[in-house]
């Protein structure tokens, strides 16, 4: 890790260069420096949060590991996991990409660029003061939300940055049309700014405590709304985004269909946002809400298949290329997962088949089954096909390497995701199970007793996916080490 | 929900399935520009980025479709647009009354049937036993282990040593109004370190744990001033009070002498919640008689 931040500093121009570094300054070149570091960032980041969420899973077997020291408890670790995958890992793919793709999709340099590097250098703080704070028990207690205040406030300062970068470079663009990609980009910054910002509002007692505004069901309500879009906005618009660039970029093939990008674009931001009372299901939230985040959580089902249709067709013609190109699988296979999930989703959000998943593993499962198996993968094969491009080579270090970890990731998530279905259905099928006599057919206990073998299961998947990580970084080292990065110079539009 | 809100929500759901019925009818028109079916858009980015204009799958469209058409027939069966309450008249606590007074008609008879017994015949009774061994695996075992032989500070009850007793009601009592055991911090009132050492080793000596030293004997006037009015002069404990007995080997929170230290020291408090309404009179009935019968039958 060390070394690799020495990487990043190596790649920033040198003081006896300063003429190159005026040359960088020049907009007839794309700011890569900021890319490169979040693309590394990518991996490392990813490294660490699945090494958290193996560990965790493996406390859940064994409660002995958290060697009764409070900073390595489930419940402090397993928020500093949740965080450190989607929005160190998510978070820098996603600004990683976004800065690349709207560099070269609108045909100009970055704009603003010491607001860029500022995002990076911020975004960074965030992550180490969350990794420092979460397992120290600082928290809000909110569920994807729970850095305090100070850390919000820093969090809200950034995202603006981005903003601010992300549309200026969309204003100086050289192009008429906006490519599709920026769209979600754009979407995602606009929306988990509002998401973040007013889920937060608090009223700060210490630096390291505050109090919500909201109370009771006004909080629940709160929560879900910002949870439900943060997998939305963050982690779908987002690697949507990350998609529509990548996907025909890898595949060299035109998008599929254009007008399913602009029914499905505009459908998809509408209807998310009603979405998130189906996490409120049988609660004393009113009726009414909890109907409407069901119905709308079923039409959502049309819309995120549309980016599935688009990126598979897309896909289509080119078939032949799966055979040696292993990213191109990651890509294909991160679209199934998506595909999978947003079936799952709306599934789960009927009121009768939520009745029986809430509150068991199955939730996990689902929720793996997009993390790792969308957002996860369709990261990495970006980052195989992003990092070569930023170090001025043709390609990875390894193409076998790349397929290694292809498989051992599948079959990971693949066994994750299984053993989370079983182990929550038949959570959900003990839990209701009644006697003749009324009485509960099973204790708790034997319940959680019937669930440790696919806690085991579950744990030799995430052991397989941190493994294929493990590769990635070796890959990636192998890629990068040698290499010295050349400014690339900005195309003009066709 | 006063009026604007109700329109507000009742508008605002209708304006977004507007919005999606004609997003799916837009996509149905040939694309932007004039350009056909099939045909490239025109755009191109980065080189080599381009669009076709394909329209979107008819089979994706339907089922875009089914799903609008799905979603108003429910709002129109069930509460959704805000305070009409759909056509069904259903509501969740409707539901749970439903089903509550469902599960009542079908389970009362099995309750009436225990209800007749004596305590001391519902002890005896193995349907009792059984529907009891039931409920405490639902509602007990979480403190008082699957095992009912409890934990630190969670009393076993598998053991002849009662805190509250052990007759009909005083368990009835305990289960359906809870209990709060609190020892009081006496630190302070035994006069500094040495006065706390004297007072651990003389009711360690009540039990036989340690010999009635001078030191410990020592102690006995504040024993008799601060602790008797919970645990007895004599250290057998007071039911009434739930002050546990001092003078068997059984210890709620531990008898070395640095476990009773921290008791004496700090003090303890020790919460039994509720059961009353989460049970009601009749299975509660049957649960305490399983919960008494537990050191019978060993």
């Amino acid at each position: 890790m060390i070394g690799m931040g020495h990487r990043i500093h190596a790649v920033r121009p040198h003081k006896n260069n300063f003429n190159r570094d005026k040359a960088l300054q020049n907009s007839a070149e794309y700011n890569d420096t900021v890319v490169r570091q979040f693309a590394i960032m990518t991996v490392v980041w990813g490294v660490v949060g699945m090494l958290a969420g193996v560990f965790i899973a493996a406390q859940l077997i064994w409660p002995a590991l958290n060697f009764e020291l409070p900073f390595l408890t489930y419940s402090r670790l397993r928020p500093l996991h949740t965080n450190a995958v989607i929005f160190a890992f998510g978070g820098s793919a996603l600004f990683a990409t976004a800065y690349y793709v709207v560099q070269r999709t609108c045909h100009v340099r970055l704009a603003f660029d010491k607001l860029a590097s500022f995002t990076f250098w911020g975004w960074q703080t965030v992550i180490l003061l969350a990794a420092i704070t979460l397992p120290l028990g600082i928290t809000q207690g909110k569920e994807y939300a729970e850095l305090e205040w100070p850390i919000d406030l820093l969090i809200a300062v950034v995202w603006v940055s981005f903003a601010l970068v992300f549309f200026g470079t969309i204003v100086k663009r050289r192009i008429k049309h906006i490519y599709v990609a920026n769209w979600f980009y754009g979407a995602f910054i606009i929306t988990v700014a509002i998401l973040h910002i007013f889920n937060n509002l608090a009223l700060p007692v210490t630096l390291t405590k505050s109090y919500q505004i909201y109370t009771g069901v006004v909080d629940g309500m709160m929560q879900w709304w910002y949870g439900h879009n943060a997998v939305g906005f963050f982690l779908t618009a987002g690697f949507l985004g990350m998609m529509y660039y990548f996907v025909p970029k890898q595949a060299g093939r035109p998008i599929y269909s254009y007008r399913l990008s602009v029914v499905h674009f505009w459908s998809l931001i509408a209807i998310y946002m009603w979405a998130g009372p189906h996490h409120l299901h049988y609660t004393s939230l009113p009726d009414w809400a909890q109907t409407l985040g069901m119905v709308f959580s079923l039409v959502l089902l049309a819309p995120s298949w549309g980016g599935m249709i688009n990126g598979i067709m897309t896909l289509s013609g080119a078939w032949h290329k799966l055979r040696t190109d292993p990213i191109l699988k990651f890509m294909i296979v991160s679209l199934s997962f998506y595909g999978m999930s947003t079936f799952e989703g709306p599934m789960m959000s009927i009121k009768t088949v939520n009745a029986l998943s809430h509150y068991t593993d199955w939730t996990i499962g689902h929720v793996h089954s997009g993390a790792l198996g969308w957002v996860a993968m369709m990261t990495i094969g970006a980052m195989y096909s992003l990092i070569p491009r930023l170090y001025n080579r043709e390609s990875m270090y390894s193409t076998k390497l790349i397929d290694v970890h292809f498989w051992t990731s599948t079959i990971g998530v693949v066994l994750y995701a299984v053993s989370m279905w079983v182990a929550g259905i038949t959570q959900g099928l003990m839990w209701r199970a009644v006697n003749d006599d009324g009485t509960l057919t099973y204790s708790f206990i034997e319940s959680l007793k019937a669930t440790y073998p696919y806690y085991g299961l579950r744990l030799i998947g995430g052991i397989l996916f941190i493994s294929g990580m493990f590769i990635m970084v070796y890959n990636v080292w192998k890629t990068i080490s040698e290499q010295k990065p050349v400014p690339v110079p900005v195309m003009d539009p066709a | 929900m006063t009026d604007f809100w109700h329109w507000f929500i009742a508008a605002g759901t209708i304006i977004f399935v507007i919005w999606c019925v004609w997003l799916v009818q837009w996509s149905g028109k040939q694309g932007p520009s004039n350009v056909k079916d099939e045909e490239l858009v025109g755009h191109k980015w980065d080189g080599d980025l381009e669009e076709w204009n394909n329209p979107a799958p008819r089979w994706w469209l339907y089922l875009y479709f089914i799903t609008i058409i799905f979603a108003v027939g429910y709002m129109v069966a069930y509460p959704g647009l805000g305070s009409f309450g759909g056509t069904l008249g259903w509501s969740q606590y409707g539901q749970y009354d439903a089903e509550m007074e469902a599960a009542a008609a079908r389970y009362e008879p099995i309750y009436e049937r225990f209800a007749a017994m004596s305590f001391d015949e519902l002890k005896a009774n193995d349907d009792a036993h059984q529907l009891g061994k039931s409920l405490y695996a639902s509602y007990c075992t979480t403190c008082h282990g699957s095992d009912a032989r409890g934990a630190v500070g969670y009393p076993s009850l598998t053991d002849n040593d009662w805190l509250y007793g052990n007759a009909e009601q005083q368990i009835i009592t305990s289960i359906s109004q809870g209990r709060n055991g609190i020892m009081p911090a006496l630190g302070p009132a035994l006069g500094g370190d040495a006065g706390v050492d004297n007072m651990v080793s003389y009711v360690r000596s009540l039990s036989g744990l340690e010999e009635a030293s001078a030191d410990a004997m020592s102690a006995q006037p504040l024993y008799v001033a601060l602790c008797s009015a919970c645990h007895a002069v004599d250290g057998k404990g007071n039911q009434m009070l739930g002050g546990p007995n001092l003078t068997d080997d059984i210890w709620l929170y531990g008898g070395s002498t640095e476990d009773v230290r921290a008791t004496i020291v700090n003090g303890r408090n020790a919460m039994m919640p509720s059961h009353q309404n989460l049970l009601g009179d009749k299975r509660l009935r049957i649960l305490a008689a399983y919960v008494g019968s537990l050191s019978e039958r060993q």
